[in-house]
């Protein structure tokens, strides 16, 4: 069903502008348009479908769940919830300290928090239309691993020593909260719609940008850098590659949106998978505007255990991926 | 007079929340006095984990969206 955006972009680049095929520029042109308009029709589409189906999930009904559950089922849900739970980074830190003060350990709250940029439904279904589905079952299970190892790290290393002091004090004086939960009502169709209404706008107005940028970085790379040179230079996968990719990614901020089509472009030129995925992750998942706002709920020691924490795993999923060579 | 206090971390939709409040009740010849806090431990404090939340003459009355002209009229009255 996909191919219609091929055809387009065909008729498009070629036809109306007529460009030539297969000339750089009519590569990278024909990229452009092809994943901008594939993109933003799956993008419509899935972000309506998914939140009719979640509407009922609120944040609350998270913090409820993980608030009574045994610790290591608590690392693992808190990571699955932060991939279904849709929420801006502008958020992080309410629901931090919401998390928190309901006696949440940090470590179950940060396995939350780490694996909700870099997974999340509508990454999962672009990867899937752009990069086929073992890529993105590697990536899923890789972000689950992050978010549930770190998550793990931070609590063995009593990482709640390091908040700042009022959420310090507010974790230890929690209270097992069973929420005066306000909306327990069951949603009726016409709720439904109205949240995946808002939620389309909310999320699009969010991620267009990013859809822009990352296309056309994809379509650059695509164009205009030679398959022969990443080849020749990275594509055994040296070893040095792959923090080199994710030092790369630090100061490189998008969401997971933006990254999946570069994603699509470096694999397709053939930069190994592990450098690739080590790359994306650094960019979506360590990012300079969320560390700052997580400074306002913990100490600057904590925040870069975290970051190195987040470079360090990042690292060794690359080098192990492209050890274990997968295609 | 209406004391109404936006919670949020300083995101657009917070800002866009108190400017539609104010200008409801301005609409509606209400007087209200619209505060936005942006303090991490004042929004604690309130129970709140998804901003923009909106509370009126201290009580709690949403959380989480812009909330439409219908709730706002509602809290005015």
């Amino acid at each position: 069903m996909l191919i219609i955006f091929t055809k387009l972009a065909d008729w498009l680049a070629f036809t109306i502008f007529g460009l030539a095929p297969h000339s750089k520029f009519g590569d990278a042109v024909h990229f452009f348009i092809e994943d901008t308009t594939k993109i933003f029709f799956l993008l419509v589409v899935m972000i309506y479908f998914i939140a009719l189906i979640r509407a009922s999930l609120n944040i609350e009904k998270v913090r409820d769940y993980l608030a009574g559950k045994n610790r290591f089922i608590g690392y693992f849900m808190g990571a699955i919830f932060g991939a279904i739970t849709p929420f801006c980074s502008c958020s992080s830190i309410p629901v931090f300290l919401g998390f928190t003060s309901g006696g949440i350990p940090v470590g179950i709250t940060m396995s939350f928090l780490l694996t909700s940029p870099l997974i999340n439904e509508v990454a999962v279904l672009l990867l899937l239309s752009l990069v086929g589905w073992k890529i993105t079952l590697i990536y899923v299970l890789v972000g689950l691993a992050v978010g549930i190892a770190g998550g793990i790290f931070l609590d063995l290393m009593h990482a709640e020593k390091l908040l700042q002091p009022f959420a310090l004090k507010a974790y230890e004086s929690a209270t097992p909260t069973v929420s005066k939960n306000i909306n327990k009502v069951i949603l009726s169709f016409r709720d439904r719609h109205e949240f995946a209404r808002q939620e389309l706008l909310d999320i699009f107005n969010r991620v267009w940008k990013w859809v822009f940028i990352g296309v056309g970085l994809g379509a650059a790379l695509h164009g205009f850098v030679p398959v022969s040179w990443i080849e020749t230079n990275l594509g055994n996968g040296q070893w040095w590659s792959v923090p080199l990719a994710v030092l790369l990614g630090i100061p490189l901020y998008s969401n997971a949106t933006g990254v999946i089509p570069v994603m699509e472009s470096l694999i397709s030129k053939g930069l190994p998978i592990g450098t690739t995925m080590a790359f994306c992750m650094s960019t979506v998942a360590a990012s300079f505007p969320e560390f700052i706002l997580l400074k306002q709920v913990m100490t600057w020691r904590l925040l870069a255990i975290i970051l190195v924490l987040l470079l360090t795993s990042f690292t060794v999923v690359g080098w192990v991926l492209n050890a274990t060579n997968f295609n | 007079m209406k004391e109404i206090i936006v919670l949020g971390s300083g995101c657009a939709k917070c800002v866009k929340t108190a400017e539609f409040i104010q200008s409801v009740a301005t609409e509606c010849g209400i007087p209200v006095n619209v505060v936005k806090e942006t303090s991490p431990e004042v929004i604690m404090s309130y129970g709140v984990m998804s901003t923009p939340a909106v509370v009126v003459d201290n009580k709690l009355m949403h959380s989480g969206s812009i909330p439409d002209r219908k709730k706002i009229e509602g809290w005015l009255k």
